[in-house]
């Protein structure tokens, strides 16, 4: 992976948001960046690429993206269910949500399927206690699931696959 | 008494021109008009408290940065919201940005800081978008940039996005993520006032606090400081989930009573489907859950209030706290020991692995309550939980230690029986309706039960 000249412009602006000499602050919004252009997922190659944009070692690179949830160091499917499962998003049903999903997908926790399309990742709370049960999907939340809704987005998702193929 | 909702429900207040229309950017014009000093007063007279969790005086906060010549300031906005219950700051970005926009540009005119930074929970990603379009807006109308209102004073805004660490929350977790690191908390002192991000002088203050700061200099310090009791001045934005009947967002000015909050429609509405209360965690995970009398009353019988004092009075024995306010309500039907191990669980997914009794315990507590929880717990499991929560607590950096020993310890403290109930009934441990207790007067019994 390495970035386009429309992304190197973006993150040379992330850059410029910092103090002289203090780019390395830019790490977090750039590792985002460089995970959205590599399939989901931060492989050594891509974390090697933004250590030398941001001209610091490779090391200060992954010892980052090992500590943040959102930073995936496996690959993953087209679209990753992060479903909430702390206390709040418990009392109103996400072990359900979580056990439905398993079963229509037939994947465990952490695993993808075999088209490569979906992956379940249980996450822990994603600040939408009010509206739950809840998952994160890309860059948005969908809120307030039932298995019906989860039975539509999983049709959703497989519709916007076939039409990107 | 609505001061940050006011025109929460306006259409189009999350654009520029309908905001300004409703009165937005006032408090810059007339905060433009007096000294950084004053407006550091205003917000010091308004008795303001951090909105975040920990309820420090805001004013004093900012009278505490460090002013050496030559050194950049900076004011950095904590939009971390990640302790589970609480989602006020996301309410208040994703529909009203411009108030938090406004707020910042005030408070980065009184603490001198040219470069403000948002640093906002990496899960949060299409609400960056929403607040950097009021950027722009803002930066087009001249309320950012050089020389704003011909003032002399420089200002931009960037939000930073996180990559999902609860412990960024804390404020010099937060600072070395902004730095580009990983998320581990500073010891303190040097405070951030003192040394904050890139070692220069730095404030940290949460969403709502900062949205406060446009009545305050709008109405005056001591006009917010007349709504509220006591040292709880103004209002305070209650994220409200669980089994009530509605959930969401609520602004109060602190005078209402627990009861009324939670039974009345104009708020929360009562228990869903009409159950009882069994229980309540009144500020976000981390403050102890109180069962359903406590909740209601104090341990004097008196009644108790929405507010900072009236929710801890009694300490951790009987009382909780106001914490961030994320408001977490358990009916009948819904199993303590369950909803302890879910959060147990989080603070050991979330602990940075600095501190070895946070690291190390967090996942201790998190192994002896799912076996408890699934029945494969001892009756000397609760024991040794407890042990294990108190070392915790105090022993650590930061403050996540004690926000993961607490819930434990309030579960244990309060709900004791129902932890001895899944050692003594193994099998039935999964399917139950237990806590009968614990059930708060039964006036509260909605008449379709």
């Amino acid at each position: 992976m390495k970035f386009s000249a429309e992304k190197l412009n973006k993150v040379k602006e992330i850059m410029a948001r910092y103090p002289e000499g203090k780019h390395k602050s830019a790490l977090i919004p750039v590792l985002h960046i460089a995970q959205e252009e590599n399939g989901g997922w931060l492989s050594t190659e891509a974390m090697d690429h933004v250590a030398e944009v941001l001209n610091i070692l490779p090391i200060e690179v992954y010892e980052v993206a090992t500590f943040y949830t959102m930073f995936n160091l496996k690959p993953v499917g087209k679209y990753v269910f992060e479903v909430c499962r702390t206390g709040p998003c418990m009392l109103n049903g996400s072990d359900d949500i979580i056990e439905y999903i398993k079963e229509k997908l037939n994947i465990r926790e952490g695993e993808t399927t075999l088209d490569g399309l979906f992956t379940l990742k249980p996450a822990e709370c994603l600040g939408a206690c009010g509206y739950a049960p809840m998952m994160q999907l890309g860059k948005h939340y969908r809120e307030h699931l039932t298995k019906e809704k989860v039975d539509a987005i999983i049709d959703e998702c497989r519709r916007n696959a076939a039409n990107n193929n | 008494m609505k001061l940050l909702l006011e025109h929460a429900h306006v259409e189009g207040i999350r654009y520029y021109d309908t905001y300004r229309k409703h009165g937005g950017y006032r408090s810059v014009e007339k905060a433009f008009k007096m000294t950084p000093e004053e407006i550091v007063e205003e917000v010091k007279k308004s008795g303001l408290r951090g909105r975040g969790g920990a309820g420090f005086p805001t004013g004093m906060k900012w009278s505490f940065l460090a002013k050496p010549e030559g050194v950049p300031r900076h004011l950095v906005c904590n939009a971390d919201e990640s302790e589970p219950g609480t989602f006020k700051d996301r309410y208040l970005m994703e529909f009203i940005p411009h108030l938090l926009i406004e707020g910042l540009i005030v408070s980065s005119f009184a603490l001198g800081s040219n470069a403000t930074y948002i640093y906002i929970r990496g899960e949060y990603a299409w609400i960056v978008d929403i607040l950097e379009q009021a950027i722009t807006e803002a930066k087009n109308n001249g309320w950012l940039g050089k020389n704003i209102l011909n003032s002399g004073f420089d200002c931009e805004i960037y939000v930073q996005r996180g990559g999902g660490a609860y412990i960024c929350g804390e404020e010099t977790a937060l600072i070395e993520s902004l730095e580009g690191k990983r998320g581990n908390p500073r010891i303190k002192p040097p405070f951030p006032a003192i040394q904050g991000v890139w070692m220069r002088p730095t404030v940290v203050n949460n969403v709502e606090t900062l949205a406060a700061v446009v009545p305050i200099i709008n109405n005056g310090g001591e006009a917010y400081a007349s709504i509220g009791v006591g040292k709880s001045t103004g209002t305070k934005l209650l994220s409200v989930c669980g089994n009530v009947k509605r959930q969401g967002i609520y602004e109060i000015d602190m005078t209402q009573t627990v009861e009324e909050f939670i039974f009345s429609d104009e708020y929360c509405g009562g228990i869903a489907n009409g159950k009882r209360l069994k229980a309540c965690i009144p500020g976000g995970s981390s403050v102890p859950i109180l069962p359903a009398n406590l909740t209601l009353k104090t341990a004097k019988g008196e009644p108790r209030y929405m507010n900072y004092e009236s929710l801890s009075d009694g300490g951790f024995a009987t009382g909780s706290m106001m914490g961030s306010g994320g408001f977490i309500v358990l009916d009948e039907d819904q199993c303590v020991v369950r909803h302890t191990m879910t959060l147990a669980r989080f603070y050991n997914h979330e602990s940075c692995g600095q501190c070895s009794p946070c690291r190390e315990g967090t996942g201790w507590m998190y192994k002896i309550l799912k076996n408890i929880e699934y029945g494969k717990g001892k009756m000397s499991d609760i024991d040794l939980l407890w042990d294990i929560q108190r070392k915790i607590e105090g022993n650590t950096i930061c403050p996540l230690g004690d926000a993961a020993a607490w819930p434990v310890a309030a579960a244990i403290r309060h709900f004791r029986d129902e932890f001895e109930w899944h050692v003594n009934n193994p099998d039935e441990a999964q399917n139950r309706n237990y806590g009968l207790a614990h059930y708060a007067d039964p006036i509260h019994v909605p008449a379709s039960a």
